[in-house]
C-alpha cells in the first residue's frame, strides 16, 4: 500500500521534523516500509502556468498546432503542440526551455519544420495522474508564470508499506491509521477527521434497509442527490494517483478516497435500482454480473446485498453491473458497512476475486467506522460539490456491537515481559496516543482497547506489551542474558549418532554428504529404469515430477550417482534423510530417518568395492556400538537390488538395515563401466540396538606366537562358518584371527589365515600351540576345507 | 727414538691420513693396534730386551700406541662429519608449493552451519531436538494459534498429503511437542525449557535462484518464569555474532506471526557492506534474517504451560539462508542439487 505524507499530514502536524527519519521509525515500530521512497515532484521544475494567446493550424499536419503562449515573462513564446484540446485563452501547464520533467530537459527543438521553445503539458507529463488525453486545462484564474507546484500539490513524499506486515492491523489500511502512528511516534497530536454533522438530517425519511443475515455486522447508508461534479479536484486525483489508483469520476474517486483516507470501503448504488436494501444469502446458487462486466457464480454461502430479492452487490467484494451509477442517475444510495471477515475471505477465495474492499474487510474492520465514513463523505461532497443534497436520514443497523476489550495488568507484568524498566507515565502516554483509554491506580493499569484495534488485533495482555515496546523502540532496549538455573545439556542419542556417523564417513572414508528431496524424482528414476513404488502421495503437488514420497533414499542416490558419474572415477556419497514407509493403522505416515550410502567405482572390481562398503558399515558398528554386524542373506524387495549378495544387517539380533549391489539392468543405465553398491540403515534401529561398553585388553608382557595356515575353501563356505573350527579350541589364548592373503582362481578360493596366541601369565610353548592347531585343522577338514602345504 | 718405532710411526700416520672410509680406518686400527697388529707385536717383542732398554722402549711404544689411537679417533670423527655433510648435500629439493594431492570427503554446508549454531546453543545449555518432517495440522497450525481459516495460513503454501497430514512448513511445528516434553520439569523442578530444533521445511512454491520448496530452519525456544524481550535480543545477537565470528548489529521490527506476541522480524547489519548500503541489502544496510517473538500465551497454554506464570521466546532461523550468506552460495538450488562439483568443496568448517 502506498501512503502520501501530504495526506498523513492533513491529520498530524509534523512540521520541523525529519520526515525520512519518521518513515524509518514507522518501519521499526509499525509496519515494514519498502526501501524505495518516492520524492514526488522532486524531478519537476520550470513548469509554469501559461496562457495560449494564439492557435494556428500547422500547414502540413492535421494534429499539430502552432501556438504563441504567454508564460508571464513579458514575451510570447512559439510552441508547436500536438494536443487536441488547445484553444485560445486556455491556461495550461507550460514547460519552459530548461524545464525538467523527470529525465527530460526541455530544449528548443525543431518540430515538423517549426522551432518549438517549450512544451504544453498533460497531467501525465508532470506526474499528476496518468491522463495524457490532452494538455492541462487550468480553469482557475491564476497569473501566468506561476510555478505549477504552487497551483497543485505535486511535491509529496510517498512510501510503500508491505501489505503482509498489515495482516493483523485493520486500522492501518488507511492514511488516518498511519497518521495515528506518526502522531504517537513523533509525540504530536492526532487531529480529528473533519465530518458533516449527520444529525442535521434526522428529520428526513430513512432508507428502507434491513439486515437479514448475521454475517452483516453493521450496515449504514444515506441517500444523496444532485451530484453535478464529474471531475475530481486536483488534490484528490493527485493523491489517488500517488497511491496507485486511477481517477475515474468524482463519485467513484470520492469512495476510493474515503477508503484510502480512513479505511472504510464504500459503495454507491443507483437508488432507482436499490429500493429495499436487504442483506442476505440465497438458498440456491446463481450467476451475477459484477460492475467489471464479469459473470460470476454465486453460491449459498456468499453474502449478497439485494434490492428486495434482486441481488445488487456481492457484500464486501464488488457491486453489480445493473445497479451501478450511470449518467442519468439522480439519486444515489451510499453504503458503508461491516461484514464478517472470515465469510468475506472465503467468498473471495471461492470467487477467486480479491478487491481493495475485500482485502480490508478480511482484516476485521472497525464497525464503529461506518457512520464516520458517511459523515466524512458528505463533508467532502459538500466541499467539492456544494450543490449536492442529502435526501435521507442516516439509516444505520448495528445489531451486535463489537466486543469491548478491557485489559488489566500491572507494572510488574510489563517489567517481566520486557526485561527493562519502562516508566508508568511512558506507558500511559504511549497507550493514550494510540487511542487506548488508560486508567492507572498505583502500579495497576486498566486499558480499554479502541474499536479499531479491538476486533481481533488487541485482545490479550501480551498484545499491550507489543504496543508499549514498539513505540518505546526496540533499539532503545538494554539487552541482557537470562537468569536461569543451569542444567547439563541432554544429548539426543539419534542426533549424536548422526553427527558421529557423518564424521566417520567424511573423515575416515572420504565420502561426500549430499541432500535430496523427500519425494521420488519420477523423470530421473525413469532414466535409470526404476519404477516408482506405491507410497503416500502429495495431495496438492503442482509438479507431476514430485508427487510420490520416497520409501528409500537409495533410488535418489542412484540418480545422484548417475549425474555425478563424471566427477571422479571413484567416489562415495551419503545422506541422513527421511523416508516414508507407508501408513500405519491410524492412517499416519510411518516416517523413518535413514542413513544411505552409495559407492561408485570405475577402477575397483565389485568384490573390492563391496567389501569396502562392508568395512565402512563395520567401522560404524565398531566405533559407535563397539560391536560387530551380523549379515543375513535376504530376498530382493526393490527393483534396483541385485539378488546376489543382498544382506540384511543386524546388531545383536536387531535389524538395522540392508546392503547390496545395484541390479545389472539399473547399473547399465547408470554407467556401463562402473560398479555401484549401496547400504541403507534405519537410524532409530541403529541407535536402539545394543551398544557394548568399550573394553580394554591389557597387552601381554609375554611374547605372542603366530601361526599361519593356508587353506582352500569349498564354494559357499563363509569365514563366519569357518570360524567354528577354532571358536572352541582357541580358548582365551587365541587373541586374533586374520586373513593375511587370498588367492583366487575360477575354481579355487584359498586364503592364508593368521592365528595369534598369547597369554598374560606365561610364554607359550610351540607344543601347546601345535596341539591347538592340530585340532583346528581337524575341525576345518571336517568342514570340507583343504589344507595347503606350506 | 728407536728407529724401528720411528719408522712405524711415520708409516702409521701416513696411512691414517690417506684413509677415506671408515672401513679403512678400522682395517688400520686392526693392523696396528689389534692383537696381531704391528704395534702390539713391538710390545710383545720387549721380553727379549734388557730391563733398561725395555723401560725406554716400552715408554716409546706406548707413546706411539697413544698417538695412533688418538689419530684414529680424530680421523673417525672427521670422516663421520663428512659423511653427514654428504648426506645433507644429497637431499633433493621438494616443491612444497606443488598442488595437494589428497582425496577428502565433504559435509553438506547445511550440516556445517547447523553444527555451528548447535555448538553455540549447547554451550548456553540448550538441548538439541529432532522432529519429524511429516506432521499433523494440529502440530503445524492448530497448536500454534493458527485455527482453520486464519489468514496466516495463506502466508504459507503447504504441501498436504493424501492422508491429511502435511510436510511441515515451519520448524515451529515441533513447538507444542517440545513444550509438552519439558513442561513437567519446568513446572515441578523449575528447570527452564531451553531447546533448539533444526529441521527441514517445505513450501509448495516454484523454485528459482532464491526460492526452494525444501529448506532448513532452526527453531529455538526458551521458557521460564521471567524470560523477556531483552533476553530474546541478547540470545539472538550472541548467537549471530558467534556464527559470523564478528560483532553483529541486530534490530527488531514488529512482525506478525500468530504463534508469538509480540512478534518480530530480526534484521542484521548487512554482512557485505556492514550497513552502508549495497545491492545485497537493497541499499538498506540491513538483511532480514529471523522471525522471532515472545511465545503467544495460547501456544504456551496449548503446551500445558500457564502463561500467567511463565514467559518464553521463540525464533526461527533460516539455516539455508545462513549457509548461503556465510559461504556466498548464490543459487539456493545448488544445495539440493546433489552436484558433487559444487558440494564437495565443503570439506569442514569450525
Amino acid at each position: 500500500m502506498f501512503l502520501s505524507m501530504n495526506w498523513i499530514e492533513d491529520f498530524v502536524d509534523l512540521s520541523g521534523l525529519d520526515r525520512l527519519a519518521l518513515i524509518q521509525k514507522i518501519s521499526l515500530s509499525t509496519a515494514e516500509v519498502e526501501n524505495e521512497i518516492f520524492f514526488k515532484g522532486s524531478d519537476l521544475s520550470g513548469v509554469v502556468v501559461a496562457e495560449i494567446v494564439s492557435v494556428e493550424n500547422h500547414p502540413d499536419s492535421k494534429k499539430l498546432h502552432l501556438l504563441k503562449v504567454d508564460a508571464g515573462d513579458g514575451k510570447l513564446t512559439d510552441v508547436v503542440c500536438g494536443a487536441p484540446n488547445v484553444r485560445v485563452g486556455m491556461k495550461t501547464a507550460f514547460a519552459k526551455v530548461g524545464a525538467q520533467l523527470g529525465d527530460i530537459t526541455i530544449a528548443p527543438r525543431p518540430l515538423a519544420g517549426f522551432e518549438s521553445f517549450g512544451m504544453c503539458c498533460s497531467e501525465a507529463e508532470i506526474g499528476m495522474s496518468d491522463d495524457h488525453s490532452g494538455i492541462i486545462d487550468i480553469t482557475e484564474d491564476i497569473p501566468n508564470g506561476t510555478d505549477i507546484k504552487d497551483v497543485y500539490p505535486i511535491n509529496d513524499i510517498v512510501f510503500e508499506v508491505d501489505n503482509k506486515s498489515l495482516t493483523n492491523r485493520p486500522d492501518l489500511w488507511s492514511h488516518y491509521g498511519f497518521a495515528r502512528e506518526f502522531a504517537a511516534l513523533a509525540g504530536r497530536e492526532l487531529k480529528p477527521i473533519p465530518v458533516e454533522d449527520l444529525s442535521a438530517y434526522d428529520s428526513l425519511k430513512k432508507v428502507d434497509m434491513k439486515i437479514e443475515d448475521t454475517l452483516c455486522k453493521r450496515y449504514s447508508c444515506m441517500q444523496v442527490e444532485n451530484i453535478t461534479r464529474t471531475v475530481s479536484p486536483a488534490i484528490m486525483r493527485i493523491r489517488l494517483h500517488y497511491c496507485g489508483l486511477r481517477a475515474i469520476n468524482f463519485l467513484a474517486d470520492l469512495t476510493n478516497y474515503l477508503m484510502l483516507e480512513i479505511g472504510q470501503p464504500m459503495h454507491a448504488f443507483d437508488s432507482r435500482k436499490v429500493e429495499k436494501i436487504r442483506i442476505k444469502r440465497f438458498d440456491a446458487p446463481f450467476t451475477f454480473t459484477t460492475l467489471d462486466g464479469v459473470e460470476r457464480n454465486i453460491d449459498e454461502n456468499t453474502l449478497m446485498i439485494c434490492s428486495d430479492n434482486t441481488p445488487v452487490a456481492i457484500a464486501g467484494i464488488m457491486g453489480g453491473l445493473d445497479s451501478e451509477i450511470v449518467e442519468d442517475t439522480t439519486t444515489l444510495t451510499l453504503e458503508s458497512a461491516t461484514f464478517d471477515a472470515v465469510s468475506i475471505r472465503k467468498s473471495t477465495v471461492r470467487l477467486a476475486h480479491r478487491t481493495d474492499a475485500s482485502i480490508r474487510y478480511e482484516k476485521c474492520l472497525d464497525p464503529e467506522m461506518t457512520t464516520l465514513a458517511i459523515a466524512r463523505f458528505i463533508n467532502l461532497l459538500k466541499k467539492y460539490n456544494p450543490d449536492a443534497q442529502v435526501v435521507s436520514a442516516l439509516t444505520d443497523e448495528y445489531p451486535v456491537k463489537y466486543d469491548t476489550v478491557t485489559l488489566s495488568f500491572d507494572k510488574k507484568f510489563v517489567d517481566r515481559y520486557t526485561g527493562i524498566e519502562i516508566a508508568n507515565d511512558a506507558i500511559v502516554k504511549t497507550l493514550t496516543d494510540l487511542g487506548f483509554e488508560v486508567t492507572l491506580e498505583g502500579d495497576n493499569f486498566t486499558v480499554v482497547v479502541p474499536s479499531w484495534r479491538a476486533t481481533k488485533d488487541v485482545t490479550i495482555k501480551a498484545d499491550i506489551i507489543e504496543e508499549i515496546t514498539r513505540i518505546y523502540g526496540y533499539d532503545n532496549f538494554d539487552i541482557n542474558t537470562a537468569k536461569a538455573p543451569l542444567y547439563p545439556v541432554r544429548a539426543e542419542a539419534v542426533k549424536t549418532n548422526e553427527d558421529r556417523i557423518k564424521d566417520i564417513l567424511v573423515k575416515a572414508f572420504k565420502l561426500h554428504e549430499l541432500h535430496s528431496y523427500v519425494w521420488a524424482y519420477n523423470d530421473e528414476l525413469k532414466d535409470i529404469g526404476i519404477e516408482i513404488e506405491e507410497n503416500v502421495r502429495l495431495a496438492n503437488a503442482t509438479n507431476p515430477n514430485i508427487e510420490t514420497l520416497r520409501n528409500s533414499i537409495i533410488p535418489t542416490q542412484l540418480c545422484q550417482v548417475k549425474s555425478n558419474s563424471g566427477f571422479a572415477p571413484d567416489f562415495g556419497i551419503f545422506e541422513i534423510g527421511r523416508v516414508i514407509k507407508g501408513l500405519d493403522e491410524k492412517n499416519l505416515c510411518i516416517e523413518k530417518k535413514n542413513l544411505a550410502i552409495t559407492l561408485f567405482s570405475k577402477t575397483k572390481d565389485i568384490k573390492t568395492l563391496y567389501l569396502e562398503l562392508r568395512d565402512i558399515l563395520g567401522v560404524l558398528a565398531r566405533d559407535i556400538k563397539h560391536t560387530e554386524l551380523s549379515f543375513k542373506a535376504k530376498e530382493t524387495t526393490h527393483a534396483y537390488e541385485h539378488p546376489v549378495n543382498l544382506y540384511a544387517l543386524s546388531i545383536d539380533g536387531k535389524d538395522i538395515g540392508t546392503m547390496g549391489i545395484v541390479h545389472p539392468a539399473v547399473m547399465k543405465k547408470i554407467d556401463k563401466k562402473a560398479n555401484v553398491v549401496f547400504a541403507e540403515l534405519d537410524m532409530d534401529a541403529f541407535t536402539e540396538a545394543k551398544t557394548d561398553a568399550l573394553t580394554y585388553d591389557e597387552p601381554s608382557k609375554f611374547p605372542a606366537m603366530t601361526y599361519d595356515l593356508s587353506v582352500e575353501l569349498p564354494v559357499g563356505l563363509f569365514f563366519d562358518a569357518l570360524s567354528s573350527a577354532w571358536k572352541e579350541e582357541g580358548k582365551e589364548l587365541l587373541k586374533s584371527v586374520k586373513i593375511v592373503d587370498t588367492y583366487d582362481t575360477d575354481t579355487v578360493h584359498s586364503i592364508t589365515v593368521r592365528f595369534e596366541f598369547s597369554s598374560a601369565e606365561r610364554t607359550l610353548s610351540g607344543e601347546e600351540i601345535g596341539a591347538i592347531m592340530e585340532k583346528v585343522m581337524a575341525n576345518m577338514e571336517a568342514l570340507g576345507v583343504t589344507l595347503r602345504t606350506q | 727414538m728407536n728407529q724401528q718405532i720411528a719408522t712405524l710411526q711415520q708409516e702409521a700416520l701416513e696411512q691414517l691420513s690417506k684413509a677415506a672410509e671408515l672401513s679403512e680406518l678400522e682395517n688400520l686400527r686392526v693392523a696396528y693396534l689389534g692383537k696381531k697388529g704391528s704395534i702390539t707385536a713391538l710390545l710383545k717383542g720387549m721380553k727379549d730386551l734388557s730391563p733398561e732398554e725395555r723401560k725406554t722402549f716400552g715408554a716409546e711404544v706406548n707413546e706411539l700406541k697413544e698417538l695412533v689411537t688418538q689419530e684414529i679417533e680424530k680421523k673417525t670423527a672427521e670422516l663421520k662429519e663428512a659423511e653427514i655433510k654428504k648426506e645433507i648435500a644429497s637431499m633433493p629439493l621438494i616443491d612444497v608449493t606443488a598442488p595437494m594431492n589428497i582425496e577428502t570427503g565433504s559435509y553438506h554446508p547445511i550440516t556445517l552451519v547447523q553444527r555451528q549454531c548447535e555448538t553455540i546453543f549447547k554451550s548456553m545449555g540448550f538441548n538439541v531436538e529432532d522432529y519429524s518432517e511429516v506432521v499433523t495440522d494440529y502440530e503445524c497450525f492448530e497448536s500454534l494459534n493458527i485455527p482453520k481459516h486464519h489468514p496466516a495460513r495463506d502466508m504459507q503454501d503447504t504441501y498436504y498429503l493424501e492422508n491429511g497430514q502435511l510436510l511441515k512448513s515451519q520448524t515451529s511445528a515441533a513447538q507444542n511437542a517440545i513444550l509438552k516434553k519439558y513442561g513437567k520439569e519446568l513446572i515441578e523442578n523449575g528447570r527452564p525449557i531451553k531447546a533448539i530444533f533444526p529441521g527441514r521445511c517445505f513450501r509448495n512454491e516454484a523454485t528459482d535462484a532464491c526460492h526452494e520448496n525444501t529448506f532448513f530452519q532452526m527453531e529455538g525456544v526458551m521458557v521460564d518464569k521471567d524470560i523477556s524481550i531483552s533476553n530474546l535480543i541478547f540470545f539472538m545477537k550472541t548467537m549471530l555474532s558467534e556464527v559470523f565470528r564478528k560483532d553483529i548489529k541486530v534490530r527488531l521490527r514488529p512482525g506478525f506471526f500468530p504463534f508469538v506476541e509480540p512478534g518480530f522480524e530480526l534484521d542484521i547489519s548487512c554482512l557485505i557492506c556492514g550497513g552502508e548500503g549495497c545491492p545485497s541489502c537493497k541499499h538498506s544496510g540491513w538483511l532480514e534474517l529471523c522471525p522471532c517473538g515472545m511465545i503467544h500465551p495460547n501456544v504456551l497454554s496449548e503446551g500445558g504451560i500457564d502463561p500467567e506464570k511463565y514467559t518464553g521466546f521463540a525464533f526461527g532461523l533460516g539455516l539455508t539462508r545462513l549457509a548461503m550468506m556465510k559461504y556466498g552460495v548464490k543459487d539456493i538450488r545448488d544445495l539440493n542439487s546433489g552436484k558433487l562439483k559444487a558440494l564437495s568443496q565443503f570439506t569442514d568448517d569450525e
